[in-house]
């Protein structure tokens, strides 16, 4: 039911793992329904020079973390603001429709992660 | 890489002795059993062989037992069948919580056309108690229907002492034994039932065929209306070699049963102990003891099931899962959330199910291999690294 894009960032997943002071972090979804996101940011000048994610969920959860992860890297923010699901499931060549949400996950995570860092800014 | 298939509860290999007596009857004595030139006369008599084969396994008359294409049909008979060549005596049905959605999904079709139906509740092992069943019995109850054992987490019911109820106050019982031949002794006597369901492709035989045990006497309306097979309460042409499957897989079954539960629960107790011993903050879910041999069922925490299947399918070894994206719905399984686990628990749960041919290399390789997929995707898991756990 995945495709091999999918089964390849699922079993090799890219940038696992969070990061030590984070520019920003965004966690979105809950336990109850079997999925959670954490992505963790690094911005320099604008732009995302490193991204991690933390992921309790099914195997579309864990490879559109991989997959967003990897794509917001070198961004500008506004850029990776643009990323919206349809474009991070297409990178992953599909995804089943039952599990379409998981990669809407992705992209609040990303916005979460975004928005953090600007609260931080404007605070800091 | 050799395959380890451990997802028997959902359907196990047809015995190679079972597949070679059907394959005859695909080929050569292909008649209609209905037809009175001898090919179809010796169908006819192959399919009687194979209902005594039943009768004996079940320890009931021949002319009780009638084939069906599978559990799914044999519990929607038993059940509509009952309900309504019974109408007239009242619309009350008892069932639990946790029974197969061939069971669930049946009583909520009734009750949309009128009946009511009471849920008995299951402790935290999935255990009903015969005495939540008699209490719910009502002047107006018609049938009570609870599974044998449970598909997901194996807990073995009390069925003769709810047998002994529903006779003393003489409601209809059915039960789902679909998960039982083999497995357990059945006897329909012994469990007091008047009503059995079960389904070939459980123990060794067939996919598409069933029967289900009607006890002489017992009212119940068919579901298919044609032709006189099956005495008249079952129409359709006969899957003969289905049929033929079913006699031969179920004789076995039942000869091999006390030898076979007990080298399979001795392989599955041995890898229910390291994975309780090896991997932290594991939970056993069904009933420690009165438990299906094959069953193991536990909830990994902070993982999620449908993950954890991917990845022991990567290392050759399928099992199944009752966390919500395995299910296709938002919810966990029923079962589950009946036996109290939080939903995020539930998530989280892993069943693995043993066959005769499982050996001891392929426990020892799940032994080996599960702890090293937990601690990886526990690794991923944002909640694990909640609960302070060190990761790096």
């Amino acid at each position: 039911m995945y495709t091999d894009k999918v089964m390849d960032h699922f079993s090799n997943p890219r940038n696992i793992g969070s990061l030590e002071n984070p520019s920003g972090v965004g966690e979105v979804g809950n336990a109850r329904c079997g999925d959670i996101m954490k992505i963790y940011i690094k911005v320099e000048n604008n732009i995302i020079t490193d991204a991690r994610f933390k992921t309790f969920g099914c195997g579309a959860a864990i490879a559109t973390s991989s997959m967003a992860t990897e794509m917001v890297k070198g961004k500008t923010l506004e850029e990776a603001l643009n990323l919206t699901n349809k474009v991070v499931t297409e990178a992953l060549g599909g995804l089943p429709n039952e599990k379409l949400h998981c990669s809407v996950l992705a992209e609040e995570a990303i916005h979460a992660a975004i928005a953090d860092y600007r609260e931080k800014q404007k605070s800091s | 890489m050799n395959k380890i298939y451990l997802d028997n509860a959902a359907t196990t290999f047809v015995r190679r002795e079972v597949a070679d007596k059907m394959l005859s009857y695909f080929t050569d004595c292909y008649g209609n059993a209905s037809s009175v030139y001898s090919t179809g006369r010796d169908a006819k008599k192959a399919i009687e062989d194979a209902r005594r084969q039943v009768a004996k396994a079940l320890n009931c008359q021949a002319a009780e037992v009638f084939f069906t294409s599978g559990g799914t049909e044999s519990d929607n008979w038993a059940i509509k069948g009952a309900a309504l060549a019974n109408a007239d005596k009242g619309k009350h049905i008892i069932s639990s919580t946790i029974e197969h959605h061939a069971v669930l999904h049946t009583l909520e079709f009734l009750q949309k056309q009128g009946y009511e139906v009471t849920y008995v509740k299951v402790d935290e092992f999935g255990m009903v108690d015969p005495e939540d069943v008699r209490s719910a019995i009502r002047e107006d109850t018609v049938l009570i229907t609870i599974m044998a054992a449970n598909n997901e987490i194996g807990t073995i019911q009390p069925i003769s002492e709810i047998g002994r109820i529903a006779r003393e106050r003489k409601v209809l019982f059915h039960t789902d034994a679909v998960q039982a031949i083999g497995a357990i002794p059945v006897d329909v006597e012994e469990m007091g039932v008047d009503l059995l369901s079960l389904s070939a492709h459980k123990f060794y035989g067939p996919k598409g065929v069933g029967a289900l045990y009607v006890r002489k006497g017992v009212r119940l309306e068919p579901l298919m209306h044609g032709g006189a097979q099956e005495r008249g309460r079952r129409a359709g042409t006969e899957n003969v070699p289905g049929i033929i499957g079913l006699g031969a897989a179920i004789e076995i079954a039942a000869l091999k049963q006390k030898e076979n539960a007990a080298r399979i629960a001795a392989l599955r107790d041995d890898l229910q102990q390291s994975i309780l011993e090896n991997i932290p903050e594991v939970r056993l879910n069904g009933h420690p003891v009165n438990r299906l041999p094959n069953n193991l069922n536990i909830s990994v925490k902070y993982i999620e099931g449908e993950a954890l299947l991917l990845m022991l399918d990567l290392a050759g070894i399928a099992g199944s899962s009752g966390s919500a994206c395995t299910s296709g719905s938002l919810d966990p399984s029923h079962v589950l959330l009946a036996i109290g686990l939080p939903h995020e628990i539930a998530h989280g749960s892993l069943r693995l199910t043993l066959s005769e041919d499982t050996t001891r290399e392929e426990i020892d390789e799940v032994k080996r291999v599960l702890p090293q997929i937990v601690q990886r995707l526990r690794e991923m898991s944002p909640l694990y690294e909640k609960e302070n756990h060190h990761v790096h």
